[in-house]
């Protein structure tokens, strides 16, 4: 009988840690001898998974396609399962998976669209693990992937992997990876760096600062690879002094690791030695900024300078320098144990893996999300997101922080992946998703990152330094009721010089926001200039503060949370707001459920 | 001399089993508190001390007490996720003082979940 690809019928038998542990690969060669033994080994085929999660009842069987779960398999069940279930079609029913009656009315996690839709390849220890426990790594096959490479491949065969699955830089700029570290592999100049960027300087961006704190040695570990690759003894944490936890957690992780050996000399024997030291950053966004970021840690004031030399070629003390971001970093291991092409068969042509993003702003569930590339917006703020709260209209997504732009209402399909999203005027940026809702002003949002990059402009250039000082000026003339005819075509003129002129990628991207919110929110500009009025009723100058008399329902609801007692109500009456006495501060607006006041 | 071999990191990732994997330790139950920058600023470290007091105080020890990073859902922190030996994991979300009091005594030593607080059971790692 020869060999058919077609099987009948397939046994999943979970290889992951805990089942491992518990004996799966035993039950694996006691189903095989059973399969083999009754001929029936061209018609079921056994497969091994990764973790299936639930390590506690392992060892875990699967059968497809029938879906029957069986717990706490050992070998001698085979020939039962064999019997019964493969030969006779019956399920075995001692080895079903039998959950406490109370427990049947908690749904599954698969189904909460929030866990459900998440596919966790750097956040696949969320939970699992304490922060803190070098050894809970260990168990959850941390470090495995540095011993694979010590062991059995050269760096060259390293970066190759890494070039193959397609991993590109998380930080923002999406560069292919292991094209980084193979220029910078390319220079023979003596010592080498590698650094982990964890300034994460954008607001609403808490990635980073998660992975630190919930994983640590995910990323010493990638780091300690990425050195290997280009040939760095020496590695160094930059990370912003306002993560203390992170600061606290990646100290201890280093200990810890230095005392096992898995840093520090001859690692493994192997004669590869590599150490971390960490680098507080003293929170200024442009040291997010590679060049800057490198001055800072030699004790310079963070600034850019001019490239070339790129860092690969002279970078931290003109030394061949790698700067990979934190969740590049944590990527590292599941790539190397799992195989470039695992990793590339998930996401989407150009952008291959899972993205951790930030949702913050007007979503249900706030948090901190992986998904994988290719995953439509809508997906990530509706389904996992669990949509807009108080059943308020979507608006907008703000993606890629102070460098990104807005992604509005009627884009929702739109791709996550790098191309996708730049086409859309927006970028993947580190990952900060901010939702908004029809209660926010585009303009004032557009304002608001402005004002945020003309804080944090470095000053070295002067697009950015005077330019964005410029544009602020002429945005808060805008919200405040002293726009002109003219304005967004100055707007856009201006934006389009800065990101043109400015020096580094910061200044070159600072206009986005702006750029963005004129190309789908012209309307917006339009009303606050010609109108005078604040249609999201955000901007207080540009509000009537005028109840519409067909709208009210004379709750008295703006009447009872007015804090300056200047709206006059009684039982069954429209309610006026006396001007002299109003302060503007739209508390009535936020409580007026009928949208009465304009 | 190297500190750790291949086999080092084997033999550490097999002792830890009994402590990652329940049934193979003589625990009944563990409680971990999700305590990453959300979980502490909505208040993890308060529950983290009522556990740890409460089994200090009644003197069990079959209970494993740990702590782990952000579980993802920031909007419903304090999280906690109790696993009892052959039950999956629950997750249970805003949890306080008062709410953890009632966890533990109906789940984590009755062995009922307690629905009212709880928002999922099974664990996050699906299939790969």
């Amino acid at each position: 009988m020869c060999a058919s690809p077609y099987y009948r019928m397939q046994i999943m038998i979970c290889a992951g840690t805990g089942c491992i542990a518990s004996g799966s690969l035993d039950v694996k060669a006691a189903l095989e001898k059973e399969l083999q033994k009754r001929n029936l080994q061209d018609d079921v085929q056994i497969v091994m998974t990764g973790c299936n999660g639930f390590c506690a009842a392992g060892p875990l069987v699967v059968t497809y396609p029938d879906g029957i779960f069986y717990n706490q398999v050992k070998p001698e069940h085979a020939p039962l399962i064999v019997e019964e279930h493969v030969l006779k079609g019956r399920v075995v029913q001692d080895l079903l998976f039998k959950e406490a009656k109370e427990a049947d009315r908690v749904p599954l996690i698969k189904d909460i669209g929030f866990f459900g839709r998440q596919r966790l390849i750097v956040l696949r220890n969320r939970g699992l693990l304490d922060a803190e426990s070098i050894d809970d790594y260990i168990a959850r096959d941390g470090y495995a992937a540095l011993g694979k490479v010590l062991n059995e491949m050269t760096p060259e065969e390293v970066i190759e992997e890494i070039k193959k699955s397609g991993l590109r830089g998380r930080g923002g700029g999406g560069f292919p990876t292991g094209l980084k570290w193979e220029e910078c592999r390319k220079y023979t100049v003596f010592p080498k760096y590698t650094i982990c960027n964890g300034d994460e300087g954008d607001p609403g961006a808490f990635m980073d600062r998660s992975v630190m704190e919930g994983d640590p040695h995910s990323v010493l570990e990638g780091m300690a690879i990425s050195g290997y690759a280009i040939g760095a003894e020496q590695g160094y944490i930059y990370v912003r002094a306002e993560y203390p936890l992170a600061i606290e957690r990646l100290q201890k992780a280093i200990n810890d690791a230095r005392d096992y050996g898995l840093l520090g000399k001859d690692i493994f024997g192997k004669g590869f030695n590599f150490d971390i030291g960490i680098y507080p950053g003293a929170g200024a966004f442009v040291c997010g900024e590679s060049t800057a970021l490198m001055y800072s840690i030699e004790g310079k004031r963070g600034m850019p300078r001019i490239k070339p030399p790129r860092s690969a070629e002279a970078g931290l003390w003109n030394k061949p320098t790698n700067l990979n971001n934190v969740e590049t970093f944590a990527n590292i291991n599941p790539i190397i144990l799992n195989g470039a092409d695992w990793f590339a068969s998930i996401g989407t042509d150009g952008s291959k893996g899972t993205k951790v993003f930030a949702l913050t702003g007007a979503v249900n569930n706030v948090g901190l999300v992986e998904v994988p590339m290719g995953t439509t917006l809508r997906s990530l703020i509706f389904d996992i997101g669990g949509g807009i709260p108080k059943k308020r209209k979507f608006k907008a997504a703000q993606m890629g922080g102070p460098s990104g732009g807005c992604i509005p209402e009627g884009m929702e399909d739109v791709q996550i992946d790098y191309e996708s999203l730049l086409d859309a005027g927006a970028m993947m940026g580190s990952g900060g998703v901010v939702v908004m809702d029809d209660m926010t002003c585009m303009v004032d949002t557009a304002r608001f990152f402005i004002h945020f990059s003309v804080e944090e402009s470095c000053g070295k250039c002067i697009p950015c330094r005077e330019g964005l000082k410029v544009m602020a000026d002429k945005l808060t003339d805008i919200v405040e009721g002293r726009g002109e005819e003219g304005d967004v075509e100055f707007l856009e003129a201006l934006g389009k010089h800065i990101n043109s002129a400015s020096h580094c990628g910061l200044g070159k991207s600072s206009c986005n926001p702006v750029l963005s919110t004129i190309r789908y929110f012209r309307n917006e500009y339009d009303a606050h200039i010609r109108d005078k009025h604040c249609d999201a009723l955000v901007c207080p100058e540009l509000i009537d503060f005028v109840v519409v008399a067909e709208k009210c329902k004379m709750c008295g609801l703006c009447y009872r949370n007015c804090p300056s007692a200047a709206v006059v109500w009684e039982k069954k009456q429209i309610a006026h707001i006396d001007k002299e006495k109003c302060t503007k501060c739209r508390t009535c607006i936020q409580n007026c459920k009928f949208g009465a006041i304009r | 001399m190297p500190k750790i071999s291949i086999e080092d990191l084997k033999k550490i990732k097999e002792r830890e089993r009994g402590r990652m994997i329940l049934r193979e330790g003589n625990y009944r139950a563990k409680i971990t508190v999700h305590m990453g920058t959300c979980g502490i600023a909505a208040g993890a470290r308060d529950v983290m001390t009522f556990f740890r007091d409460v089994i200090g105080q009644r003197d069990i020890d079959d209970v494993i007490l740990t702590n782990s990073g952000c579980a993802g859902l920031c909007a419903k922190e304090p999280m906690i996720t109790v696993e009892v030996q052959g039950q999956s994991p629950v997750k249970y979300i805003l949890v306080d003082r008062e709410k953890a009091m009632r966890i533990f005594e109906d789940h984590v030593l009755g062995g009922k979940p307690v629905e009212d607080y709880a928002l999922a059971r099974g664990s996050e790692t699906a299939a790969t």
